[in-house]
């Protein structure tokens, strides 16, 4: 399971993954390896939070489970459902037989649907987890996944308990729109993630956007670091100002000047008020 | 020895009211067997992220963590000589250390300390730094003052706004444009908050040499954001304090969304059951239920602006504005001894602060002479508005009830609860100060379906939480759509 020695290692190989982590990020994942703990994501919208375990998979040469929250989730979307189709059929088919028997068979894995987190913790080879937007399913569904975190087990009341045949790397993503319960948060290891730095920034667009200059990166960085600063209903955010150096590149800007920012910025911006405030200020 | 400072770190983090369980010490623990312990960064990140579950208590956490895991940097001569004690009896910041040459001194420091940060150079800034608080804080040994003390001294002596002109001005200062001028501008100033940042941590280390860590750390704990008093909130708490309540108001409208799906469904489709049945060979297994018509909840919030309510208005007003971008029905009403609406101020894509400026100068809500009159006001609103008020709305009220001892008016209260679904009363005040003075409140809140006290976040989201939450024993899962076989025939 273990496979970095220490988080410097990690980082090399997110590096490679095209995942520019910082240290805090490393040693967080690093732990959670060790200890075995899954990892709650938290952090404005589209820095990289999914990608992290997207890239984490890649490094792993690990399948990607994910399950995406949505309000109403239940278990039967999230844990398993048994096929009652397949059992009807099969009660159909066998009429007169002994009912104890049957019922025996019904209630078996070869009628059980599995949902991500059962297939996360039954599949031989160990696997990512994702389990995405945590914050959009209601407390009560939240305690549908303790046992799954704590443990690595679920229990069917029909079978038993279904224990992990591999451990999965649990990552969880979060937007804070609800304060999640401690309960689920005890469990986890916290990690916030928040706009990089304008060095880290540079190095995420270099490593992401094909056929960027070093100088453009750097001053991409430095001007969404500047439109970061005021006061915004939404601030642009790492894949944001992918999506603008991407333009900027398209547009065949090679020094950036105030026009260009000022023409450019519904790319960086997704309000309109946010909009002609920036752009205000740019103007003068 | 490492587990006495952890130890003695997680009560601080407890005292300044970040919940850390016993399991989440223990995790902490355990992590730091697979930290490099020498690595300052990561040792911080394990603690980090085992200790604390909240964005909102890593403040609290870096400042515990500075005071407790401070950087061992070599000291190189101070250590020696340590004249500090001698300085004490002189008031201003000079001391009078052997060969001082005052302004020379200063002089060669300052310039030193331009080329480090025109070069970004931090490991000679710090050293300056060392120098600086050395010569210019004249810390004394066990006066009990703040670091702040020490800080203005320090950047009093430095004349720290000089520097910022010195580095614009220099030669990498120059730009071409108009655009890069402002982005080297913004990363000066950046550069310079962060000497005072270094400053401060700095005279925070001597104060823990000199005090121990307990007490420095108490000296600095601050409320956290949700226990923020919401009268006497600061500027900066202000500032943090918005952009949690927009999720907070995304919360209140699931919530209320949610309940209106939990409710019963609506009544059995007989044609859709009849035909999913058909799959089944007839048995009618999976009954249909028609949609249930969504019932949109209605708003009306009335929020008192007058001057004894200030900070808290700017925050209700926050908070109706947040609202009206969640619910397709909020009418929102301001007032002081007269009441207008300003639902049209606060529309989406209106922009806050522009809203607020509107509210005070074009929204009429000033009769006589701008004190409030609750009695007044409630009035007009059931004269001009009560109409509109229909089973589903929901009225919400906030203000102090400080009525200045005018007519309380209190027949009005009861006609709204009778015509609304429910009346709330949000009361800034402590509830033991309701009803003294030329408060009111008794004679409103009697009549309300609910009267909180909210003076700080974590009130509002319980009232949040009450309001919008189903009461007991209607919280049961959906019912089941499907009631798969296995619950079927077992029974």
């Amino acid at each position: 399971m273990i496979t970095f020695a220490a988080p410097g290692d990690v980082k090399v190989a997110l590096d490679e993954a095209k995942y520019l982590a910082d240290d805090r990020i490393a040693q967080v994942v690093y732990l959670a390896e060790r200890l075995g703990k899954p990892v709650l994501i938290e952090g404005p919208a589209g820095v990289g939070k999914t990608e992290l375990a997207k890239a984490l998979a890649v490094v792993h040469e690990r399948r990607l489970i994910r399950l995406q929250c949505y309000e109403g989730l239940d278990e039967s979307k999230a844990l398993y459902e048994w096929n009652y189709k397949k059992q009807l059929l099969r009660i159909q088919a066998d009429q007169g037989s002994d009912w104890s028997e049957l019922e025996d068979d019904i209630f078996s894995e070869d009628y059980l649907l599995t949902r991500p987190l059962l297939e996360a913790i039954t599949t031989d080879e160990p696997v990512v987890l994702l389990i995405d937007e945590i914050d959009r399913v209601e407390v009560e569904t939240e305690a549908l996944l303790l046992e799954v975190l704590s443990e690595f087990q679920v229990s069917i009341p029909e079978l038993g308990t279904m224990r992990a045949k591999s451990q999965p790397l649990v990552l969880l993503t979060s937007n804070n729109t609800r304060e999640l319960s401690e309960a689920l948060k005890r469990r986890c290891l916290f990690l916030h993630i928040g706009y990089p730095t304008v060095e880290r920034e540079k190095a995420i667009l270099l490593a992401r956007v094909e056929g960027v200059t070093e100088h453009l990166a750097e001053q991409v960085a430095r001007i969404v670091r500047s439109v970061r600063s005021f006061d915004l209903k939404k601030p642009p955010s790492v894949s944001e100002s992918i999506d603008w150096a991407r333009t900027l590149i398209a547009l065949g800007v090679a020094e950036v000047e105030a026009s260009d920012v000022i023409d450019t910025l519904h790319v960086l911006l997704k309000y309109q008020t946010d909009i002609e405030r920036v752009a205000k200020d740019l103007e003068v | 020895m490492l587990l006495d400072v952890l130890t003695g770190f997680i009560q601080e983090l407890r005292a300044a009211g970040v919940p850390v369980s016993m399991v989440e010490a223990i995790d902490a623990t355990e992590a730091l067997r697979f930290t490099d312990l020498a690595a300052r960064a990561a040792f911080k990140a394990t603690l980090e992220t085992t200790l604390v579950k909240n964005v909102r208590h890593l403040e609290a956490f870096d400042t515990a963590f500075e005071v407790y895991f401070a950087h061992h940097r070599p000291e190189p001569e101070s250590s020696g000589e340590k004249p500090v004690p001698g300085a004490s009896q002189q008031m201003p910041g000079q001391s009078d250390r052997p060969g001082a040459g005052g302004d020379a001194d200063l002089d060669e420091l300052l310039e030193a300390l331009f080329q480090a940060l025109l070069s970004d150079d931090l490991a000679g800034i710090r050293a300056l730094v060392r120098r600086a608080v050395d010569e210019f804080a004249g810390i004394e040994p066990g006066r009990p003052v703040g670091g702040t003390y020490y800080l203005y001294r320090t950047l009093r002596r430095l004349g720290i706004e000089g520097l910022l002109e010195r580095l614009l001005e220099s030669e990498e200062g120059r730009a071409q444009s108009d655009l890069e001028e402002r982005l080297i501008r913004e990363e000066y100033e950046e550069r310079i908050e962060q000497l005072r940042e270094e400053i401060r941590d700095e005279i925070r280390r001597r104060l823990v040499a000199d005090r121990g860590r307990e007490a420095v750390a108490k000296t600095l704990r601050k409320p956290l954001l949700e226990d923020v008093d919401l009268m006497h909130a600061s500027r900066g708490d202000l500032a943090q304090i918005e952009q949690i309540i927009n999720p907070l108001t995304r919360k209140l409208a699931a919530r209320l969304a949610h309940k209106r799906r939990l409710r019963r469904s609506g009544r059995l489709d007989f044609r859709r059951t009849m035909r999913r049945s058909l799959a089944t060979g007839g048995v009618p297994i999976d009954p249909q239920f028609r949609v249930p018509h969504p019932i949109k909840p209605e708003i009306f919030m009335l929020c008192d602006i007058s001057g004894s309510m200030a900070t808290f208005a700017r925050f209700t007003l926050q908070f109706m504005y947040a609202m009206s971008s969640q619910f397709s029905k909020v009418r929102s009403f301001a007032f002081i001894d007269a009441l207008d609406e300003v639902t049209s101020y606060l529309e989406v894509g209106t922009d806050f602060p522009h809203a607020l400026d509107r509210i005070s100068t074009e929204a009429e809500v000033v009769w006589v002479d701008g004190h409030s009159d609750y009695g007044r006001s409630l009035d007009q609103f059931w004269e001009r508005f009560g109409g509109s008020l229909t089973r589903r709305s929901t009225v919400i009220l906030t203000g102090d009830a400080r009525n200045n001892y005018r007519d309380v008016n209190s027949t009005i209260l009861p006609k709204l609860v009778e015509v609304s679904r429910a009346v709330y009363w949000l009361n800034p005040e402590p509830e033991a100060y309701w009803d003294t003075g030329d408060s009111v409140m008794g004679a409103y809140s009697r009549h309300c379906t609910g009267a909180y006290e909210v003076r700080n976040l974590r009130q509002l989201e319980a009232f949040v939480e009450q309001i919008a939450l189903p009461p007991v024993g209607r919280v049961a899962r959906p019912v089941p759509h499907e009631p798969g076989p296995g619950r079927f025939w077992r029974r």
